[in-house]
């Protein structure tokens, strides 16, 4: 029985699916942040649970926030 | 004619009538080509997160229009030759946003709150685990 694995998965959801889910906007750099790492790079979703088109999106939205200065392209 | 939200960033030593007359002035150029100029919104001076022609700080402006592709070249161009504005972005919109966008809603909600911080994260994680149980990018791994 391998009722315990050792690297047990929760179940995921993309969090720009559902009835109130956040809209992805440039503008919203609040949102955005959540989704760079410490250095400013986009993180993967993969670790973020975002969906293939919503990644997209939010992929979008974060580089037209650092062509705006709202958002830095490095941090060190 | 196509919906498009303009938002450009003035350099940060002209002075907030000053950037009202800029927005002024191309808001006429775009009606002279055709367009409409919905409205517009003054962000404020925000600081810039990297610094564009050794400035740290600037005077944000979004101006949403109903135009052609003529009127948002024409407007395009002036920004590009007026030497106070550092940069600028013209973005094609399905539809306007209704009201004041996200971020006057977020100074304002910041305001409120008594301008504890410049960053009121814990206060809008919050708000949005009520929306949904995902983890947010940090806690994984």
């Amino acid at each position: 029985m391998k009722s315990r694995r050792p690297f047990f998965r929760r179940q995921k959801s993309c969090p720009f699916s559902g009835a109130d889910a956040p809209k992805i906007d440039y503008k919203d750099v609040k949102l955005l942040q959540r989704f760079v790492s410490e250095r400013g790079k986009i993180v993967p979703r993969r670790i973020t649970a975002v969906s293939a088109k919503k990644q997209r999106e939010l992929s979008r939205a974060i580089k037209r926030a650092r062509n705006l200065a709202l958002m830095p392209y490095v941090i060190d | 004619m196509a919906y498009y939200e303009s938002v450009f960033i003035a350099r940060p030593d002209i002075t907030p009538v000053q950037v009202e007359g800029l927005s002024e002035s191309f808001k006429t150029i775009v009606s002279e080509n055709g367009g409409k100029a919905i409205n517009d919104e003054y962000w404020g001076l925000r600081s810039l997160a990297y610094r564009i022609k050794k400035n740290r700080k600037g005077h944000f402006v979004l101006i949403n229009l109903d135009a052609p592709a003529a009127a948002v070249r024409e407007l395009e161009r002036n920004m590009r030759i007026n030497e106070d504005i550092l940069r600028f972005i013209t973005i094609k919109v399905d539809a306007l946003e209704e009201g004041p966008s996200i971020m006057l809603k977020n100074k304002t909600a910041r305001e409120e709150r008594g301008l504890r911080d410049g960053y009121g994260r814990d206060n809008y994680d919050s708000e949005i685990q009520q929306n949904k149980s995902a983890s947010a990018p940090g806690d994984v791994e």
